[in-house]
């Protein structure tokens, strides 16, 4: 048995922010990551970290744009906390050797993003995520954290109502491992590959999300779904926003600047609203017949310089995958599946909560930050530049509450025995002679998501989508494993994987039945206007027999009362 | 749509003692499919024993570095109607230089390993500022060419001196070390270019640019290495053969106008090496391969004072 007082489950910025700083604090800590943890999804990122350091700007200024963007279902106290310490958070990466950006007098550069007519996204060229990411891996080789790289976590222990561990697999050789710890952190990132397509990488699969569901811990803001405009349609990879932060155009098929049209409400910021408003004016664009291919052109040919200078990888990806030199023809592009501003629901300090009477209490010993958790930072929609961010400072300060908490209890009680039920999974596994396929059944439950839960949603598609997932999931018992082996076997993951993204596809259209309006990402047309009245409010869902139950958790307002939200 | 005919390097320490290569016609595929397109839909849709690395397909990630028709290359930043315009065989295998764990999947430790002798982060000298360092913009932009290595190990995999020497530090671990020593905010950079310039570091190269060939971010492993040559130098740094040999290679050719090569391993390595391996030299001049060692063998060249004037002004462009 391993044990450290603190687990961190995740390797990506979130969870070595966390980690990083619970060793700070003196707990011991480990992180266990199924991949390198350089491989993380972070590293995506191409855009920036926003960080209000210019002069015109201020933190108040950024929270109040934030709470806009989330169209006012972000909880205020966060997103306080994300735009005001957040600051220091980035000056902490800039000191530890992020290579910003600089301007003319040697500080950091910052570009325009969405939602925002300041210019606050710190970045490295077009390469932020990967830059922090790996600075941040260099921090924990230099601070000698530990580190489980291809380490899979099949499921978290529980002892008294507390979570105190999780069950691992070593994927190099097989061997299953009981991880003993007195709090454990989930910062397994978004659950992308549960839509196809999306911008995500093939290891994105709500792993996070659902080991926690599982435990009884509440999801929140699930129907919450980010579509980022701006993606390339033989794949689904991302351009980044920055694109358009620096002055890149949106064209509709008559080359017109729709985003200028007074009905998408954006006639200030055009192309620079936030993405919600942005994704929700290319479909329609496109549905009205305006597309070309089923796309709108993001045009930059007037910025071409800016482009040479600053963005090398979307130039790069225009090219490989679009055939497009984008500083001399318009690039095709159309929203894709991006991020998940739901997961599991935590306060301030990480602290997950479970379903308790009409209300919730904190699950002890349960942590979670980054994509997977749900501090409400973002709500309802997230502007570009706050998921960086939203790692780093959240992570550290899950890092920092993990481990005074691990310092305050005793060593749980939890048997080797454990393993059994886990190895038991998947020896049954390797029985199956079954002629299902996983990546059969993933790529079926991605079509139905995207169809019935991207852009827009209404009550029949839902109710379709939840029937025809329900009937893909009851095909999960025929699905075999080719590999009988046990050494770095991808096919016994690619099963384990799908049974978790299966809950966050359930939690997801659960969520998205329940909140009957339409406000920031999730776009009703049967409840096309935002209900303050009523609606207000988290959806949060909790695992039970018969699937996700819905309750519903206060929205926290500090300053900003909600308004009409033009751009 | 296209086709690909793939030849994949199979091997499972479980049930076999030897590798093998397994063919695969994998159809269908989309007009800009990537090799790592066509190993997926192979794991996917026609044989799930394949064991493999991937994730962002998008060229960030540095996990599908694997040997394409012998050259390590990322198999997401691969298209197949590039490799194969006619359908010709594309060979997959894992990267070299280090242990095959499951067919494509290949021990990394060597990787992380090195990446963490050289130390690679950066350390400040006394209270960091209360906002960001101020720093030209011009070096954080020099230094994206190295901090853009996603450490997929490909350069590690095809390291013609990794081959022959397990010491040696490698290209991306060293490219890395330039992307530390060469950061303003960098306050030990003596310190790292003093265990750098140990053996099996920056001197051990020998610029046979496999590196810079196969780096799929521009990297230029190499070019890095060079950068941390001259700052080593620079910093003088010089009591050692790569140093050294350097050293008399420019003084050689600025004096005479031409390098003497009989001096340059005598300069580099000492005469205590020179004495041991006197026998060579000697038989070597018997048979007139080399000219004997005497005063005057080494005459400069006509338009030596040409030679020196371009040196001056070189050496005097280094110091502005």
């Amino acid at each position: 048995m391993i044990e450290y007082d603190v687990l961190v489950i995740g390797g990506g910025l979130a969870g070595m922010s966390a980690a990083l700083h619970a060793g700070e604090v003196g707990a011991s800590v480990a992180m266990v990551s199924k991949v390198y943890p350089t491989r993380s999804h972070s590293a995506a990122a191409q855009g920036g970290i926003n960080a209000a350091l210019g002069i015109e700007d201020s933190w108040e200024v950024h929270a109040y744009e934030t709470v806009k963007g989330s169209d006012f279902l972000g909880d205020q106290d966060a997103i306080e906390i994300l735009c005001r310490d957040g600051i220091q958070d980035v000056f902490a990466l800039e000191h530890w050797g992020v290579i910003f950006d600089r301007n003319e007098e040697g500080n950091i550069h910052m570009r325009g993003f969405g939602g925002t007519d300041k210019s606050r996204t710190c970045h490295v060229g077009d390469m932020t995520g990967q830059t922090i990411l790996h600075v941040m891996y260099e921090r924990l080789l230099r601070m000698n954290v530990k580190s489980y790289d291809e380490w899979f976590v099949t499921t978290l222990l529980m002892e008294e109502g507390a979570c105190c561990g999780a069950v691992a697999m070593d994927i190099t050789s097989g061997k299953l491992e009981v991880f003993k710890a007195k709090a454990v952190i989930i910062c397994t990132g978004g659950c992308g590959r549960v839509y196809e397509p999306s911008t995500n990488g093939l290891i994105v699969t709500g792993d996070g999300l659902s080991l926690a569901y599982r435990v009884g811990a509440l999801l929140m803001d699930m129907e919450m779904v980010q579509y980022h405009p701006t993606t390339l349609p033989a794949n689904g990879f991302l351009i980044t926003e920055g694109a358009r932060g620096e002055g890149a155009y949106l064209l509709n098929s008559e080359g017109e600047r729709f985003m200028q049209e007074e009905r998408y409400g954006a006639t200030t910021l055009e192309e620079k609203a936030s993405r919600d408003v942005v994704s929700r004016a290319e479909t329609i664009e496109i549905q009205e017949g305006r597309g070309i291919d089923g796309c709108v052109l993001l045009d930059c040919r007037h910025i071409k310089d800016r482009i040479l200078e600053a963005f090398h990888q979307i130039s790069e990806l225009a090219i490989d995958y679009a055939g497009v030199d984008i500083t001399q023809d318009p690039l095709p592009i159309r929203p894709g599946m991006h991020y998940m501003m739901g997961g599991i629901k935590t306060d301030i300090d990480g602290r997950c909560y479970r379903h308790n009477g009409d209300g919730s209490e904190p699950l002890p010993g349960l942590y979670s930050a980054g994509e997977a958790a749900c501090v409400s930072a973002h709500g309802a929609n997230r502007l570009g530049g706050n998921s960086l961010l939203d790692c780093v400072t959240f992570g550290r300060k899950a890092g920092v509450h993990a481990a005074e908490y691990a310092s305050s209890i005793n060593s749980p009680n939890i048997s080797e025995a454990v393993i059994e039920v886990e190895e038991q999974k998947i020896v049954d596994l390797f029985a199956r002679s079954t002629n299902e396929r996983a990546p059969a059944l993933r790529l079926e439950m991605g079509e139905i998501m995207h169809t019935f839960t991207g852009v827009f949603r209404e009550e029949a598609g839902l109710l379709e989508a939840e029937r025809r997932i329900h009937a893909v999931r009851e095909r999960y018992p025929e699905v075999s494993v080719h590999d009988k082996g046990r050494v770095f076997n991808t096919d016994l993951l690619a099963v384990l994987e799908l049974d978790f993204m299966f809950d966050c596809a359930e939690t997801i259209i659960a969520s998205a039945l329940a909140r009957k309006e339409s406000r920031g990402a999730h776009t009703r047309t049967d409840y096309p206007e935002r209900d303050d009245e009523n609606w207000l409010k988290h959806v949060a869902v909790y695992h039970t027999p018969d699937g996700p139950a819905v309750t519903y958790l206060p929205v926290t307002i500090t300053k900003w009362q909600p308004e009409a939200r033009q751009y | 749509m296209i086709e690909a005919n793939l030849k994949v390097y199979r091997y499972d320490p479980q049930t076999a003692q030897e590798p093998h290569y397994d063919t695969y016609e994998v159809k269908e595929l989309p007009d800009f499919a990537t090799v790592l397109d066509a190993l997926i839909k192979v794991r996917e849709d026609i044989d799930g024993t394949l064991a493999m690395r991937c994730s962002c397909r998008s060229a960030v990630c540095g996990s599908c570095a694997f040997r394409v028709n012998g050259h390590a290359k990322l198999g997401c930043k691969t298209k197949v109607s590039t490799l194969a315009p006619d359908g010709e065989e594309i060979c997959v295998e894992p990267m070299g230089n280090m242990k095959v764990i499951k067919d494509l999947v290949t021990e990394m430790d060597i990787f992380w390993d090195k990446l963490k002798q050289v130390k690679p982060w950066i350390e400040t000298v006394g209270e960091p500022p209360e906002r960001e360092y101020q720093v030209p913009a011009a070096k954080m932009v020099e230094l994206q060419q190295p901090m853009n290595c996603i450490m997929c190990g490909a350069c590690v995999s095809d390291c013609t001196v990794l081959e022959e020497d397990s010491k040696f530090l490698a290209p991306a671990a060293l490219a890395k070390a330039y992307r530390v020593v060469g950061d303003p905010r960098h306050g030990k950079t003596k310190e790292w270019l003093t265990d750098l310039s140990e053996e099996g570091g920056i001197w051990d190269c020998t610029r046979c640019l496999e590196c810079v060939e196969v780096c799929p971010k521009d990297v230029a492993p190499m070019d890095q290495i060079i950068k941390l040559r001259e700052q080593a130098i620079e910093e003088g740094l010089t009591d050692n053969i790569g140093a050294k040999h350097v050293l008399h290679f420019t003084e050689s050719v600025a004096h005479t106008g031409v390098l003497d090569e009989r001096m340059l391993p005598i300069k580099a390595a000492g005469w205590g090496w020179a004495v041991k391996n006197a026998g060579i030299a000697i038989k070597a001049t018997l048979k007139g391969k080399i000219k004997p060692l005497l005063p005057g063998s080494h005459p400069s060249v006509t338009e030596v004072q040409d030679v020196r004037r371009i040196h001056e002004e070189l050496e005097e462009g280094k110091r502005k």
